[in-house]
């Protein structure tokens, strides 16, 4: 079985990144949003080990670990913002958050 | 360029597609899953069965259920009842599909071989172990002191709101003023 180019699975990578990042610029509710950050978080962390694994080293996967530490701790504040949110303005919209408007 | 690999970028990238363009929250977290699982197979492809395991366990596990927990409670009429779930099709043939065809190419792959990347070789989960016991052990104590802010915050902001303490010089309940906009 043939092997693959590093090349592609950097492009796999960044196909990736720029749907998340599509997605957090367009969706307005927040839980698609954070959906999106995690789309993006999980890209970097492909294009880590595609690095690493082009070199033969295991610093990729090392770093991958830490974007996964990273992801973890930010969909925590991220939910418990999300719900807290839910609990005194009673909507997910994030157009409608606008009270911090001068 | 092996067609495994091509087939398991093109159901990720359709994934995530129908991912940020859902309009159901639990659909779309059912194809969120289905591309972390599909990145899941590349990093098998490409010589990293430990970050694999890991994006499967804690991504597509645990992630992945805290974020359904969330949608739960936030949603207002998120799924049918548990009778039309499955008789439904609609819920579950997207997902599970995608799913199937990641299935096929793990058995594919354990037939004939994982491809690894030109110019690599696999790394094996001791070296990353080493590594990361070794030079990157102040990284390792950033992350777990990350982690802990991270329960710490998770926990404040999640304390019901009765439980606050009322400022001294502001009588009126301060609950009530948040309601609604």
């Amino acid at each position: 079985m043939t092997t693959i180019p590093a090349d592609h699975a950097l492009y796999t990578a960044a196909a990736l990144f720029a749907l998340g990042l599509t997605g957090v610029l367009v969706r307005r509710s927040l839980l698609f949003v954070l959906m999106s950050l995690e789309v993006m978080l999980n890209a970097v962390g492909l294009a880590f080990v595609a690095g690493g694994a082009r070199w033969g080293q295991a610093d990729g996967q090392v770093m991958f670990l830490l974007v996964l530490t990273l992801a973890a701790a930010e969909v925590a504040i991220g939910l418990a913002l999300l719900l807290a949110v839910h609990l005194r303005v009673g909507t997910l919209d994030g157009d409608r958050l606008s009270r911090l408007r001068g | 360029m092996t067609p495994t690999f091509v087939i398991t970028a093109a159901v990720a990238i359709i994934a995530t597609t129908l991912v940020i363009t859902g309009r159901n929250a639990v659909h779309a977290l059912l194809y969120l899953v289905v591309s972390l699982l599909a990145v899941a197979v590349i990093f098998l492809m490409l010589g990293a069965p430990f970050a694999a395991a890991l994006e499967v366990i804690i991504y597509a596990g645990a992630i992945m259920v805290v974020f359904l927990f969330v949608v739960m409670m936030v949603e207002s009429a998120p799924v049918p009842g548990p009778d039309q779930t499955l008789k439904d099709a609609r819920l579950w043939v997207g997902p599970g599909l995608l799913a199937a065809v990641l299935l096929v190419e793990l058995v594919v792959m354990m037939a004939m071989g994982v491809p690894g990347v030109a110019g690599g070789e696999a790394v094996a989960p001791q070296a990353v172990g080493i590594r990361l016991m070794g030079p990157y052990l102040l990284a390792v104590e950033l992350a777990s002191m990350l982690l802990l802010a991270g329960l710490v915050g998770a926990w404040h902001l999640g304390r019901p709101a009765e439980r606050t303490v009322p400022r001294p010089h502001a009588p009126a309940p301060a609950v009530k003023r948040e309601t609604g906009p």
